[in-house]
Parts: structure tokens; C-alpha cells; sequence
């Protein structure tokens, strides 16, 4: 099956210097090649060949350690949960390490082999793999077992292989040899598989004691329930009820890179700006519009893009001090809270989509983000103008057919290296569009645009990460109204220009210029602001745009 | 006549491949020629009525004229020395269309059946697995919410009752055996009852007395299931695909030892209906047989998803049925080293181990002849060899018993290749035309080689092959149907166009693999078939854009018949 779709994988940006004035790990800040001058061991990771993809097995290296690499050569053949793909590499050098055999499975993003830039740093690549594999808890051990979980060994085996601890009694299966042997269904093993459950310590209450999928299923349930009341469970997914006080829990993925964003915040010089907004008009379009099912956080998105529109200097984005962006579209990021976190789903072109699309899309950003599928694309839009191209095109269209060294031979495909970040600069959206058409017409198989953009984002979003520069959508709101927060201000998100707190919508008390006293819903706003290219006069103007719109919003169902 | 001595400077033309070209030589521009002199094996059986009177070789044209003169229904008059023109024992499927073209062909022909009409395909075989896989595909449907939701449909949960199922099945065997049995009827075939027993050349012992002669005798008697030693078979937890098809229970877990097609199929039809299912396959592969490809995706498909574990490597050296409160227990064996390996305790054993020839008590040592691993020793025209390497004269073997190609309707090919010889008219069935389906779903088919035999073949024989595939993913019809799952694969030589093999694995594989086994049959090229219209939107486009990825060196070799005006 091997040839179906010749991915190339893109080592990331963990690149190590070996100049001495450098501590080892520090970013290499120029473009790549400026940077060639030292050597540099990357690291070949997992690649996400699809967008249900978590995890690869590595289904034979096509190259082993210390052969010589070229650029577009194939290096290794991956097995996803959709195919078998060829991975090759961009970079020339020498395969230093593997660190996933054949066999092997390895969750993607994590790194699978070293390749050393020249044959004198195999062994230092090799020392690395060795220590990385020491010093993190991500990155895989070494041979067989690669993996950082457990799933890379089969269970079926596992269940024969080792016997289950002393302390829990196995199954009652009368040929089970006292607890030797384990008897269960096949179903029974795949969910164990899936729920990570050890079927050494499940009773099975099937045909002779055989376990079926209902005891994994209920071992799982017990698992969940007695780390809550121990106390134990990891806090990062399930924090609300089983919260130990007085333990230090390490920040999950997320958190962290919440905390990054956050503290890089600091860098930029903000201010804020209010204003209070009459919103009867506003919830009387709701009212209307609410069984069409269109969310008051797509009014608000939409009522903020049009204002957006007339005013694009809001819009913008400074990322260097230097020079600033009039973002080419208007990616609206709405802050959603997670439990153990915060994302922020982007509705991309909210200003020219219809409301109506636009709460569909909304809702399903919402519950992806719920359930934590949200593919990198989605929640994470540093290249706004990215998004819109995916939505340019068919979901599932199969590109126009064209052989590998074409592809190959688009600069930007060459160009997507570690810097990745720099994509809206180097090139427009067609060149883009073509390129991925491209990307996903190489194997000539029918990899859907939506994958091959989920596989280039996650690169992105390595990249991104990795840079502490996780970065959001154009625009952000943020709505904390429905818990009945009048006021509030926000951080701004790095590498954007603005964002919004919304309040709750009350009714007030207000005088009106007639002199009369009336009762009127309102709502109120903040936005905080870059002052490098946003200022006073910009927001408030915005903000007044905004007011009108919202008080007289029929434009915004247009 | 040309055409013919260049063909016979091709070391592998064989007589019928001369025969045709004489015909062609004659109806066509030479340019034709070229098709049959590149084509390894020599025409299928295709299209017979219409070619008849120009296939036929002259020498034989007068005898044939004679035979047409007879109406198919009249079964032909006796000859001078013998009861029967043709007698076929067994009435499966290949003595079936043997019987039928036999009378077409005016020969006056008797069918001997031992047991009931039909064989292993109607009663026991692909007939009844269809009607359970035709409930299993329903199942499937009902029982994937999402993709039911992708299309906007609500089901509430779909249930079934096993004996309705079982019942299903039945009476569609007892139809499709009352089909045969009346078309046989019809056309004035004489069903004889009784065990055939091979007396010695012309003779044949029908049952414990009756005695009957006939010019030529097909032996057509088919399979039965082969349990491999070690096994127990009870009928009721360890059973052959005989019994599963009766469906009498529906066990919670079953074994299916084999993982070729029937096992496959059962597995469908078994994971439907809710059991789970442990695959024991003595290969290191699950699907052994199948393209490596197709049935790579096949396993992501059909059995990864499922609630399916595999042992793969492991014979089953050891399976005792169910009794006194045990389960059904498996002792397994490492394939290579023999070592015991595991011991499965499960709730039933299908073993799907392939099927054995079934020559029991045909008298084959009446004519010196000695089985080969149970098979009926033929050469390529289906003529009996006997223990000295010698043609018996006037004896044939077809279908399972000689082991070709297990496959109803190969046997019922070799079949009508017979009789075609027996009337005088040379014919030598090519086997890779004939295509093969695994009805699961989605369905998987296949024509000719796999992608290993042909790359074996090129080095042997100093060709390029390439490869095309396309996408169910990309069919409007297959995505309207939410079945964009599949794909479909050609295999051909890109210097002369031809098609070595095409195998599918998608939503109606086994319908859309004939477009592919006809080109190979009637050596169609690559370069011209891409030519051909497809309508739109459905799923033969699949096979319309396979061929139209192919990169062709050579051109198209004839232009396309007089344009019509319309």
C-alpha cells in the first residue's frame, strides 16, 4: 500500500546548535538559510496524514541509521488509520537515530528519528535520542517499545504475555489457569485497547467467566470514579469534582500554552476602551432569528466583523514593533472555556458570511471543541488567511493530478520548513491554494483538502507553540454575559490587534434627551487594543460603528 | 493468413488463438490481428451465438451445420452407439451451463446427480451466503448512526429474528435450485438420480444398476468443505459453511478459521448479527489470495473497525466442540515452529479452511486415474489426465473437482469450453478473464493478476507494468450513496495497453468488475477502452477514470467504427 500518498514530513523547528556561545535548544532566530552554517540534528516526527489521524505505526524504515538522505527521499513508510504513505524528507543529512522501530507506533508530533546534518554528528544525534528519551516523559524510549503510550504494545499480547498484578484477582474463567490466562472477546479486548484498561484486574461476567465489552466498559466507569474519590485523577481532564487540595498539578498542553500567551502579552503595550451599547433592538432580532437557529455569539461576531470592515486598522496585527498588517480578512475568534482550558474557535470571513452560516458553523466549532476535536485549522489561526482557502474549495475534491518532483519543486512547499510562520509572507493565498491542490494530488489519492490542511496546520502549530507564540484569529470576543458579568477586560491574545469583553445585556434605567425616563436593555463593551498601531480615537470610532449596528441591526440577518 | 504466421512465430499461440485469428482474418482489417497474437491464453468463451458460425474452424463447419439444424428444445437425437452425446455428472453450476450449451449445441445430453440440483452454489454455497449478506448489508446500514445521519435518516434500532434470516436464505436456495432444475427441464436435459460411478471409457453406472453410455462424459462433482485433521467437526458449535448457512444460532463469539473469502463473508454476516469474531489464519496475513493491497484496505475496512481480533501465523491444530458445559476450545500452533502458542475458548468454530474435491466413489480407477492432492488431474481444455500422464479419451474434468479455479462460474466456463470442443470447435478457457467477488460490504472483485504475480511475471518475462488507482471518494455516485470508501486498482502494461489485472475493493465491486474481465476476455486495450462512455453520474465511471489514469504508450489501435449521426 506503500506509494499511496508521498507526504513529506517537516522536521521541526527543535533544532540544536552547536555553536558554544549559544545554550543548546536555543532558537535559531534567522531564516533558514541564513542559519545553515551550523549543524543541526532534527528531529523527524510522526506526520498527521490525515485529519482522523493520532497516532502512526511505522511500518518499515526505507532507510536505516546511517545512510545518507537526499531531500524527497523516502525515509520511512507509515501506516495510518487510512492508508500506508511514503514520508520522505526535505532536508539532505544522515538518518542519526531511529527511535521507533518497525512496528512501532508513535502518537503523531512525537519524533520517530534524529537526522544529523553530517555524518560527525550521528553519534552526538544518537546521544540525544538517548537523553530525550531520559529527560522528558514524552519522547519515546528507545528500541521496540517507542511510543509514549502504552498503545504501541498489542493488547491481545499484553493480556497473555504478562500476568496480571498479584493484588487484583483475574478473571474467573475456569481455563484461565489461576489468573495465566486471560479470556476475552474480541470486542472486550479492543475497548480495553481504547480505554486503556488493564484486563488483568477485570472480572469477566460473560459466557464462563469470559470478559465481555460491558466489564471494560464498567472497569472504565469504576477507574474514573475511584481516582475522583481517591483523589488522584489527573486534573487536566476532569478537574471539577476531583480537585485534591494542596497538590501542585503541572499545567496540561493546554494551560501551558495559555500561560505562554499570556505572559507574551506583557510585551505589548495595550489600553482599553468601553462603551455601552442599547441592545433591545438586538434582542429583538434574537428572539426572532433564535429558531433558525442562529446564536446571539453569531450576532455579536457578525455585528463586530461588519464594524471591523469599516474599520480595518482594528483589524490589524503588529507582530514585529516595526511595520503592522491590514489583515487581508476578518477571522472573528470567540473564546470558548474548556474545562482545564480555554480555546478559541475562529469563524473565519465573518464579515461575508451569513449569519445563518455562520451559526452552524459556530455550533459545530463549539461542539468539536467540547468533545476536543478541534483541528488545528480551527481553533488556532495565526495565518487567517489560510482558513479562508479551505473554505474556498471543496471538502472532499480530489486536485488535479500532478507527479511528486512537481510538487516537490513549488518553492513554497520547500519553504515550509521550521519557519513556518512566516507563510503569510511568502506567499498570497493562490500560491498557497495551488500548493496544497498539489500536496494532495501527489499520491493521487483521495486525501480530502480538509486533511492535508489539518496536516500542514499541525506543523503550523508545532511551530507556533514552540515559538511561545500561540497565535488567535484576526479579532477576538469574549463573552462573559451569560454568567452575569456586567464588565470585564481582556487580555490581548499575541499577535492580534484587538479584543472585546462582552458583558451581560440588563435592563437599565436611563434618561433619554427628550427628558423622559425609560427602561432600555444594555450591554457593555471593552475592547482592549495594541496602542503600537490601534489608538484612541480608532477604537472609539469602532466602538460607535459597532453601537449602530447593533442598535439597528437588520443588516446583520442580510 | 497473413496474421496467422506471425502468430504462429509467437511461441504461445495456441490452436484456438489460430483458429480465431482465421476468423479475424477473414471479418476484420488485420489490424485486429494484433489482439490475439499478444494474448497468453486464447479466447474466452465469449459471446457464443453471435460468433459461432465465424469461430468455428473449417473442418468442422459441416458437422456443426448439421447440430443446428436441431431446435434447442428437442436435446438432440441418440446416437448410433451410445444412450447420450454428452452425459455430465453432477449438477452444479458447471454441469448446469455445460448441460445447457451442450443442448444448444444440439447434443443429445443426460445430467447425473447424486444428491439435489443445484450443488454446492445454490444449496450450500454462494446462492444462500448471498441472502444472508443481503441481511448483513441492511444490519450494517441501520446499525451505523452516523452514517444513517449523514444522509438525514432516523432509524430506531434495528433488530432481527434469526429463524426470519435462516428462512430467507432457504427459500432463496430452494428457488434458485427449482430455476435450474426447470431450465434443465425445459430443454429436455435428462436428470438422472443416483451417484455417477465411471465404469470405463463411455460407461457410467448411475446409482446401484442403471448402466448408461455416452460419447463424452464431464466429470463436474464439485467440493465439499475441508476440515483440516485435528478437527471436530459437530455440526452444531464447530461447523463448516454447510451448516452456517442454515444459521441455527447466532453464537455471542465465533471463530472463523481462514481468512480467505468465505471466511470473510461469514464475518460479515456474523458481525452484523451482533457476535464478535476471532480470525485464525495460518499465513502471516489476514486475506491471503487477495491483491496486498486491496486487501490491506480491505482489513482497515472490514475487520479493524469491527469487533474483530485475528491470530495470524497459527494453525488450528486442535478444535473440540462444545459439550458439558465447556466452550468450544482451539489449540493453536505456531504455523512454522509448531510450537503451541494459545488455547482459544470460544462459543462456535466456523472452519473456512477451503474446500476439498469431492471424486468419492466415481469409479476414476476404472480409467487409471489417480488424484492429485484430491484433484482430478486435466490439461488446459479440461481433458482428464490419466496416472501415466496420458489424455483419457473423451472424459473431462470441470469445476471444483479439477481445482483450477474454485469458482461457480469458472466451472460452468470450462464448462461450455467443453462442449465447444466436444462439437468440434477448439477452445481453451482463459482463466485470468474470469473475474471473482467477495460479497461483503463494501464488496471486493478482482480480475487477473495481482500486483505481485505481475511483477513476478514482468521480470520473467522482461516487460514494464504499471500501476493505476482511483478513489471511490472521488464518484458522485458512491458519495450520493455516503459509500466513498474504496478503491480501485489496475495493474497493465504501459508499452502495449494491456490490462493484466483489476482489482476492487468499494460499494458494488463485484457488479463493476465485469467491465475489466471483459477486456481481458476480448483483449481489449487500455487505449481503447478509455474511450468508452460511462454514464453519469454512477459507479462504472470508478473503472472509467481507472482507465483513463492509465498511461498508455501505444495508440489507439483502431479507430472507433463508423460515426453515426444523430
Amino acid at each position: 500500500m506503500a506509494h499511496l500518498l508521498n507526504t513529506p514530513f517537516v522536521p521541526s523547528a527543535q533544532t540544536l546548535r552547536r555553536s558554544p556561545n549559544l545554550p543548546p535548544g536555543a532558537r535559531i532566530s534567522g531564516r533558514r538559510g541564513r542559519a545553515s552554517v551550523q549543524a543541526k540534528i532534527r528531529e523527524i516526527f510522526m506526520p498527521a496524514l490525515s485529519s482522523t489521524m493520532t497516532e502512526g505505526k511505522i511500518v518499515s524504515w526505507v532507510k536505516s541509521e546511517g545512510d545518507k538522505l537526499s531531500k524527497g527521499e523516502s525515509v520511512v513508510v507509515v501506516e495510518s488509520d487510512k492508508a500506508d504513505m511514503d514520508v520522505e524528507t526535505f532536508y539532505d543529512g544522515y538518518l542519526a537515530a531511529i527511535m521507533v522501530e518497525e512496528g512501532g507506533v508513535a502518537s503523531v508530533g512525537s519524533a520517530i528519528a534524529l537526522l544529523a546534518e553530517s555524518e560527525a554528528e550521528i553519534a552526538e544525534a544518537k546521544a540525544k535520542a538517548n537523553s530525550s528519551s531520559s529527560s522528558s516523559s514524552s519522547p519515546p524510549p528507545p528500541p521496540n517499545t517507542a511510543a509514549p503510550e502504552p498503545q504501541v504494545v498489542n493488547v491481545a499480547s499484553v493480556a497473555v504475555a504478562k500476568p496480571p498484578p498479584a493484588a487484583a484477582v483475574a478473571s474467573t474463567h475456569q481455563a484461565s489457569d489461576g489468573g495465566k490466562r486471560i479470556v476475552a472477546s474480541p470486542y472486550a479486548k479492543k475497548l480495553a485497547k481504547e480505554l486503556k484498561v488493564d484486563l488483568g484486574r477485570i472480572l469477566g461476567s460473560g459466557p464462563l467467566g469470559r470478559i465481555v465489552a460491558k466489564d471494560v466498559e464498567e472497569a472504565a466507569a469504576a477507574a474514573v470514579e475511584s481516582n475522583v474519590a481517591a483523589g488522584s485523577g489527573p486534573a487536566a481532564s476532569s478537574p471539577s469534582p476531583g480537585i485534591q487540595l494542596g497538590t501542585v498539578v503541572p499545567f496540561t498542553t493546554m494551560q501551558g500554552a495559555v500561560s505562554k500567551n499570556m505572559v507574551e502579552s506583557l510585551s505589548v503595550p495595550t489600553f482599553r476602551v468601553g462603551y455601552t451599547i442599547t441592545t433591545d433592538a438586538l434582542d429583538a432580532l434574537y428572539k426572532k432569528v433564535k429558531s433558525k437557529g442562529v446564536t446571539m455569539t453569531a450576532l455579536l461576531a457578525k455585528a463586530t466583523a461588519l464594524a471591523l470592515a469599516k474599520h480595518p486598522v482594528v483589524n490589524s496585527s503588529c507582530r514585529d514593533g516595526n511595520s503592522f498588517t491590514y489583515n487581508s480578512s476578518i477571522n472573528i475568534a470567540v473564546a470558548v472555556a474548556l474545562d482545564g482550558g480555554l480555546i478559541t474557535p475562529v469563524l473565519p470571513d465573518a464579515d461575508k458570511v451569513d449569519i445563518y452560516s455562520l451559526s452552524r458553523k459556530w455550533k459545530e466549532l463549539v461542539d468539536k471543541a467540547r468533545a476536543k476535536q478541534l483541528q488545528p485549522h480551527e481553533y488556532n489561526t495565526g495565518v487567517g488567511s489560510v482558513v479562508n482557502h479551505l473554505d474556498l474549495v471543496p471538502q472532499d475534491a480530489l486536485g488535479p493530478r500532478f507527479d511528486s518532483h512537481q510538487v516537490l519543486s513549488i518553492p513554497w512547499v520547500h519553504a515550509r520548513g521550521p519557519n513556518a510562520l512566516d507563510l503569510p509572507d511568502l506567499c498570497g493565498g493562490g500560491a498557497l491554494q495551488f500548493a496544497w491542490i498539489l500536496w494532495i494530488s501527489r499520491g493521487k489519492v483521495s486525501v480530502t483538502t480538509h486533511e492535508v490542511f489539518a496536516y500542514i496546520l499541525r506543523i503550523e502549530q508545532r511551530t507556533i507553540e514552540d515559538r511561545g507564540l500561540k497565535l488567535v484569529g484576526t479579532f477576538t470576543l469574549s463573552n462573559l454575559g451569560m454568567f452575569g458579568v456586567d464588565r470585564f477586560d481582556a487580555i490581548l491574545p499575541p499577535g492580534t490587534g484587538a479584543i472585546m469583553a462582552v458583558g451581560a445585556s440588563q435592563p437599565s434605567v436611563v434618561a433619554t434627551k427628550d427628558g423622559r425616563i425609560g427602561m432600555q436593555n444594555q450591554m457593555q463593551v471593552n475592547v482592549t487594543a495594541d496602542h503600537r498601531v490601534i489608538y484612541g480615537a480608532d477604537l472609539a470610532s469602532f466602538l460607535q460603528t459597532l453601537a449602530s449596528i447593533i442598535e439597528d441591526p437588520k443588516d446583520l440577518t442580510l | 493468413m497473413q496474421a496467422s504466421l506471425s502468430l504462429s512465430v509467437a511461441s504461445h499461440a495456441s490452436p484456438a488463438a489460430l483458429a480465431r485469428s482465421n476468423h479475424s482474418s477473414a471479418s476484420f482489417a488485420p489490424v485486429n490481428l494484433r489482439f490475439c497474437g499478444l494474448r497468453r491464453e486464447a479466447f474466452g468463451f465469449s459471446d457464443l451465438k453471435q460468433s459461432e458460425s465465424r469461430r468455428v474452424c473449417p473442418s468442422s463447419a459441416r458437422r456443426w451445420k448439421a447440430a443446428v439444424s436441431a431446435l434447442a428444445s428437442d436435446n438432440g437425437s441418440a446416437p448410433k452407439s451410445f444412450d447420450y452425446d454428452l452425459l455430465i455428472i453432477g449438477a452444479g453450476v458447471g454441469g448446469h451451463g455445460a448441460a445447457l450449451h451442450a443442448v444448444e449445441k444440439g447434443l443429445k445430453t443426460a445430467i447425473v446427480e447424486g444428491d439435489v440440483v443445484g450443488g454446492t452454489c445454490v444449496n450450500r454455497g454462494c446462492v444462500p451466503s448471498k441472502a444472508l449478506l443481503a441481511v448483513s448489508g441492511r444490519m450494517r446500514e441501520f446499525q451505523t448512526e452516523h452514517h444513517l445521519k449523514a444522509l438525514g435518516l432516523q432509524v430506531s434500532a434495528a433488530g432481527y429474528d434469526r429463524q426470519g434470516v435462516a428462512d430467507h436464505a432457504n427459500n432463496l436456495a430452494t428457488k434458485i435450485r427449482n430455476n435450474l432444475t426447470n431450465s434443465m427441464k425445459a430443454l429436455g436435459v435428462d436428470i438422472l438420480t443416483g451417484v455417477g460411478t465411471i465404469l470405463g471409457p463411455h460407461k457410467v453406472k448411475v446409482g446401484s444398476s442403471n448402466v448408461v453410455t455416452a460419447k463424452d462424459v464431464i466429470i463436474a462433482t464439485g467440493s465439499v468443505p475441508f476440515v483440516p485433521k485435528g478437527i471436530e467437526v459437530d455440526g452444531k458449535t464447530v461447523i463448516t459453511s454447510d451448516h452456517a448457512l442454515k444459521l441455527e444460532f447466532v453464537p455471542d463469539w465465533i471463530a472463523i478459521i481462514g481468512s480467505g473469502y468465505i471466511g470473510l463473508e461469514f464475518s460479515d454476516v456474523y458481525t452484523a448479527l451482533g457476535s464478535e469474531v476471532t480470525f485464525v489464519e495460518a499465513l502471516d496475513q489476514l486475506m491471503p489470495g487477495f491483491d496486498p493491497e486491496i486487501g490491506k484496505l480491505a482489513q482497515r475496512v472490514l475487520i479493524n473497525p469491527r469487533k474483530i481480533d485475528y491470530h495470524t501465523g497459527v494453525f488450528a491444530s486442535k478444535i473440540t466442540p462444545a459439550k458439558d458445559g465447556k466452550p468450544v476450545t482451539i489449540e493453536l500452533i505456531d504455523a512454522k515452529t509448531k510450537e503451541p502458542k494459545e488455547t482459544l475458548e470460544v462459543d462456535a468454530a466456523l472452519i473456512a479452511t477451503g474446500r476439498a474435491p469431492f471424486t468419492q466413489g466415481l469409479g476414476l480407477e476404472n480409467i487409471n486415474v489417480a488424484t492429485q492432492r484430491g484433484f482430478i488431474p486435466v490439461d488446459e481444455r479440461m481433458r482428464v489426465i490419466d496416472a501415466n500422464g496420458k489424455l483419457v479419451p473423451h472424459i473431462y474434468c470441470i469445476g471444483d473437482a479439477n481445482g483450477k479455479m474454485m469458482l461457480a462460474h469458472a466451472a460452468s466456463a470450462q464448462g461450455i469450453s467443453v462442449v465447444e470442443q466436444v462439437t468440434g470447435r477448439d477452445h481453451v478457457l482463459n482463466h485470468l478473464s474470469i473475474p471473482a467477488a467477495c460479497f461483503t460490504h463494501p464488496e471486493i472483485s478482482m480480475v487477473g493478476l495481482t500486483e505481485p504475480q505481475a511483477r513476478e511475471k514482468a521480470d520473467k518475462e522482461g516487460f514494464e507494468i504499471s500501476v493505476a488507482k482511483t478513489s471511490f471518494k472521488a464518484n458522485t455516485k458512491a458519495l450520493a450513496e455516503n459509500e466513498g470508501e474504496g478503491l480501485a486498482k489496475l495493474i497493465y502494461r504501459p508499452d502495449n495497453g494491456e490490462i493484466l489485472g483489476v482489482h476492487i475493493f468499494g460499494l458494488h465491486a463485484a457488479d463493476l468488475i465485469h467491465e475489466a474481465s471483459n477486456a481481458i476476455a476480448l483483449g481489449t486495450r487500455i487505449q481503447d477502452i478509455k474511450f468508452a462512455v460511462h454514464a453519469h453520474p454512477t459507479l462504472s465511471e470508478v473503472l472509467d477514470e481507472l482507465f483513463k489514469s492509465a498511461k498508455v504508450k501505444a495508440q489507439v489501435s483502431s479507430p472507433v467504427s463508423e460515426p453515426v449521426a444523430v
